[in-house]
Parts: C-alpha cells; sequence; structure tokens
C-alpha cells in the first residue's frame, strides 16, 4: 500500500529571495521518483487543509535524499519555509506523470522560467547526450551550478539585466540558434505556451510540466484539468494535471485565449 | 469488552458499519484503492454519473480557504456507459455497498441514468439536486420545493434500488425541501452538499475560480451541516446520512449525535488518503470509550 510520509528535514536553505531549498531524508520517495514528478507537502496549520504540489528538484537514491525547491507564493509556502532543520513534514509522492527520456536522442533542449527550473535538474541528471539548458529568471539565477553539474550548457536571461541575458528566455534561446532532438519545458504558461509554438515550427517534439490549482494530487478531486486534445481523440478533453500530467506534449496542449 | 456492532441499515440496504465517502471526493474508488483497503468501508458512493461525459467548467476549479476549500469542476465525468464498463467492474471486485451519484440537467437526463443503472449491481442512487456548479440542473432542482418533489417522484419510478436524495444548505429552510423529497418518495437524505461561496485574489482583482463561484466544502462548513442535520432528522422519518467536514471519528460522532445513521468523509480525504478508515477507527473508539454497542444508541443519545 502508498502511504503518508513523515520525513525529517535535514536542511534548509534560502537560495534566492522568496527560494527555500529543502532537503528531507525519504528513502521511500527518493528510491523511486522519476524526473518531473511531484509530492504533495502538508502544512501544519489546521486552517490550510489542502496539500502544496511541489516538484522533485533532485533525488539521492543511495543516501535517501529528497531534493525540493520552492517559492513562497503563498501562506502554505510560507508556513514551510519557516520549518527548521530536524523538523518533520508531512508528504506524499512521489506523483504524477513526468518526463519521458527516450535514450535515442543525443541533443537535448531545456527551458526553465523561475521557479520551473527545479525538476530539470532531476531531468538532466538522467539524460544521455548533448544539453543545453536555457533559464530564464526575473533577478536572481538557481540551480546553475547543480545543472553544470550533470553536464548542461547553461544559459541564463534575468527580466533586469543583473545576470546574463537582458530579456526573456526565449529571445536567448532563439537567439543562440541551438537546436536538438527534444524540448524539455517547465515554467509559467506564456512561456510554456512559447516553447509549444518555437518547437511547433520547428518540427520538434517538447514535453512541458502544466501547473493548475489543485486539491488531492491524486487523481480523485479533478480540480486541475488542462484541456488536452490527442491526436487519435475528434475533441478536446479536460485532463487531470495530477496524474495525466504534469508533463504533457505540447502539441496536445490547447491554450485558452 | 465486545466490540461495537458498527453495522447499520439505510432504507434496506446493510451497510457493515457507517463510513461512506463522499461523491466527488473519492473518484469510483480506485485511487485510493492504493492506500486503504476498501473492504472495510462501509459504502462508497461514486463521483457524479450522467447520461452523456460531460467536461465541466474551465480551470482554476479550485481555491483552498480558511478550514476549506472551494470548487467548480462542474461534474465533469466519462458519462454512464463508461461508468458501467470501467468503475463500476472495479467496485464489484470490493466488498462493500456502492451508491451511484447521479445528474443531469433535466428530469429526462437523470432519469435515462437511472434507468440505466437499473439493471446494474449498483446498491442504491443518490440523486444529486444539489451541485452548485453547473447552471441548469443540479441545485436548480435542490432549492425548489415542488422541482425538488417532483425529481424525486420521477427518478423514483424510474430507479430499481432504494433512492437517497442529497440536499443543497443554500435554501432557507431544510426541513420543507426534506419534508418534500420524502413526500416524492425518497427512501433517504444525504446532507449537506457544499454551500455556495466565493473567493477574490486581492492582488489581481479577480475571483480564483474560473467560475467565479463555487461550492464551499471542509470543516469550516461543519457547524452549519450538523444544524441542518439535526433539524432534518427531528422532521422526517427516512434514514439520514450526514456529511460536511467530517475530518475525524469524533466529527463523525458530532453527525449521530445530530440524528444521521450514516456519515460520509469528504474533503478529508484530500488531506490524507485514509481519512476514512481513522474516521471507522474513532468511532469505534468512542463508542467503546463511552459504552455504545451499536449507532442507534448514539443517535438516540442527544441531551437537550
Amino acid at each position: 500500500m502508498k502511504k503518508l510520509y513523515y520525513p525529517i528535514i535535514i536542511e534548509q536553505n534560502q537560495i534566492a529571495r522568496g527560494t527555500f531549498s529543502m532537503k528531507l531524508q525519504c528513502n521511500e520517495i527518493a528510491e523511486t521518483a522519476l524526473p518531473g514528478q511531484f509530492v504533495n507537502l502538508y502544512c501544519r496549520e489546521g486552517e490550510m487543509l489542502l496539500p502544496r504540489p511541489i516538484s522533485i528538484c533532485e533525488t539521492d537514491r543511495e543516501k535517501g535524499i529528497l531534493t525540493l525547491v520552492y517559492a513562497v507564493v503563498g501562506k502554505g509556502t510560507e508556513s514551510f519555509s519557516r520549518l527548521k532543520k530536524g523538523d518533520t513534514i508531512k508528504v506524499l509522492g512521489p506523483l504524477g506523470d513526468g518526463f519521458k527520456i527516450d535514450e535515442s536522442i543525443k541533443t537535448h533542449i531545456l527551458i526553465g522560467g523561475g521557479i520551473g527550473v527545479p525538476p530539470l535538474v532531476e531531468l538532466a541528471k538522467h539524460l544521455k547526450g548533448e544539453i543545453y539548458a536555457f533559464l530564464g529568471f526575473a533577478e536572481s539565477p538557481i540551480l546553475v551550478e547543480e545543472l553544470e553539474s550533470y553536464g548542461a550548457k547553461v544559459f541564463v536571461a534575468t527580466d533586469d539585466g543583473s545576470a546574463g541575458f537582458k530579456g526573456n528566455v526565449i529571445e536567448l534561446f532563439k537567439n543562440k540558434n541551438i537546436t536538438g532532438g527534444m524540448i524539455y519545458g517547465c515554467g509559467p504558461k506564456p512561456m510554456l505556451k512559447a516553447v509549444g509554438k518555437w518547437a511547433e515550427d520547428m518540427g520538434i517534439k517538447a514535453q512541458i510540466s502544466m501547473e493548475e490549482r489543485m486539491a488531492c494530487g491524486i487523481g480523485v478531486c479533478v480540480g486541475c484539468v488542462c484541456k488536452i486534445k490527442k491526436k487519435e481523440e475528434e475533441d478536446w478533453q479536460n485532463r487531470k494535471v495530477c496524474t495525466d500530467g504534469p508533463v504533457f506534449w505540447s502539441e496536445e496542449v490547447i491554450w485558452d485565449e | 469488552m465486545n466490540k461495537p456492532d458498527m453495522q447499520i441499515n439505510i432504507a434496506g440496504v446493510e451497510l457493515k458499519n457507517p463510513v461512506i465517502t463522499a461523491s466527488g471526493t473519492f473518484g469510483s474508488g480506485k485511487e485510493y484503492s492504493e492506500y486503504i483497503d476498501l473492504n472495510k468501508l462501509g459504502a462508497i458512493t461514486v463521483k457524479g454519473v450522467s447520461d452523456i461525459p460531460w467536461k465541466g467548467n474551465d480551470s482554476p476549479r479550485i481555491a483552498e480557504t480558511y478550514g476549506g476549500m472551494l470548487n467548480s469542476v462542474g461534474l465533469q465525468n466519462p458519462g454512464v456507459e463508461a461508468f458501467i464498463e470501467e468503475d463500476l467492474s472495479f467496485l464489484k471486485r470490493y466488498d462493500t455497498k456502492i451508491i451511484v451519484n447521479i445528474v443531469g440537467r433535466t428530469v429526462e437526463e437523470y432519469c435515462r441514468v437511472a434507468e440505466r443503472l437499473s439493471d446494474t449491481d449498483i446498491d442504491m442512487i443518490e440523486l444529486n439536486i444539489s451541485c452548485p456548479n453547473v447552471k441548469e440542473g443540479g441545485v436548480s432542482f435542490g432549492t425548489d420545493l415542488l422541482m425538488a418533489e417532483r425529481i424525486t417522484e420521477a427518478v423514483k419510478k424510474t430507479a430499481k434500488q432504494p433512492l437517497i436524495v442529497k440536499l443543497s444548505p443554500n435554501v432557507t429552510d431544510i426541513v420543507s425541501i426534506a419534508k418534500a423529497v420524502v413526500a416524492g418518495g425518497a427512501d433517504a437524505i444525504s446532507l449537506i452538499n457544499t454551500l455556495l461561496g466565493m473567493a477574490i485574489d486581492i492582488n489581481t482583482r479577480k475571483p480564483i475560480l474560473a467560475n467565479i463561484v463555487g461550492g464551499l466544502s471542509g470543516p469550516a462548513i461543519r457547524p452549519v451541516a450538523i444544524r441542518m442535520v439535526y433539524e432534518v432528522a427531528k422532521a422526517v422519518d427516512v434514514p439520514i446520512i450526514g456529511m460536511g467536514g467530517i475530518m475525524t471519528g469524533e466529527d463523525a460522532v458530532e453527525f449521530m449525535l445530530a440524528g444521521a445513521t450514516g456519515v460520509a468523509v469528504g474533503m478529508a480525504n484530500f488531506t490524507n488518503p485514509t481519512a476514512t478508515i481513522d474516521v471507522l477507527n474513532g468511532i469505534e473508539d468512542y463508542m467503546i470509550r463511552h459504552g455504545f454497542n451499536n449507532i442507534e444508541e448514539i443517535r438516540k443519545s442527544l441531551i437537550l
């Protein structure tokens, strides 16, 4: 049977303004998690009853360590940021259907925006061949060294120009004229939409990780849907981000205007 | 000490214990079967089923609120044929009762679902006239005395299984609605469905839900649910399934003291995948602690 875990926080650091890295000693999840999956983190405060879906940044299977990098975006994530080394936290996972890895592909292009960057780290670890990572941030870049340590050539864009290219990550990516066999995107919706458009124009397949407000995280509540039109189906369907995704083929996503 | 008798009877259907799942919070059990033994549940009420597939509302459909949540899913479901083919065959593998929540836009649509289910091996039908998230049907039947009675009567005539009618709390007088559905032939009543609510993101100044309004559930609504179960239980003779923010066995007992025979666990499933089993164990612990031999004894023990 699957179950909830109550692992110990072995490390928690602020790595950029409003962004935290939390390491959990959780062998069960670390051993089975795949790139692009997420976990549910639960708050201790009784008024916040729904779990927060947090993407898995990295796992250390041998040591049983799970690294989560998250942004403080509301009261729930703020409460996580106040937890200290030695505290325990309620966790469910690994959840969701992550990135598909095709070993025949030689060149991989990773595109991440802001807090969409963390799952690309575990992905890079699993990819063979050349990896180019294009990362966009409002200000301070995160996880650049981690991606480089797994062999990725990293290019950074910031909105304010404080690091790397001044502008958005899609412009940066287009300027570099790099192409490959598969694109993997995680970040805000406008970025994902642009990634999908570019991939379509270039005739390259792209996998994008979607985000939506969730309740259960395990496919029951049908709260977190996005519109997906599969080739073999006549019409689009509302599919669950938590279990049908979070990673979808960009060509199948129908964007709301 | 002897173990208390957990069995209950709702409209002639024997449930091994009073713990039921609230429609829409448990799918058709498949997902939770990975976390709990479904055989331990008194009954599973499945997510609302319509005659043809429904796509539901746009995202976002979920907003967390203090001690609760809003949803505006809009009864997305693959339709009764898909339900029978995939979900029912799965559920039949378990030793628990199956309650099918049915939805529709018109009386005819409700009746078509009940008719299609009439020759299947389900135990009860729950008539959902209380979903606040669909524009036609749903709650518009559940907030009008005449319509509530008429639709209950029509579905009761079509259905082969005992009929539970699920009431909306979005009414001025819950007792009159309860009496209307009993007059229409309801064999049991379940309450409450969600309370109509709304939340606004003050930074974007937009409603959080794409549908603008949605149904509020969770412990925030429990006192309202307890009050309504209490009022309805005094007024009608059919058994009641109480629900609304049950998180623990103690919460479930509170509903029984108010007059409920069965109890349904809803939003708690999202907070804790084993919530149903925890509630069941909590009820049993309470009965042992307080010397109750069966559920009926609790139900009759409220001191006023």
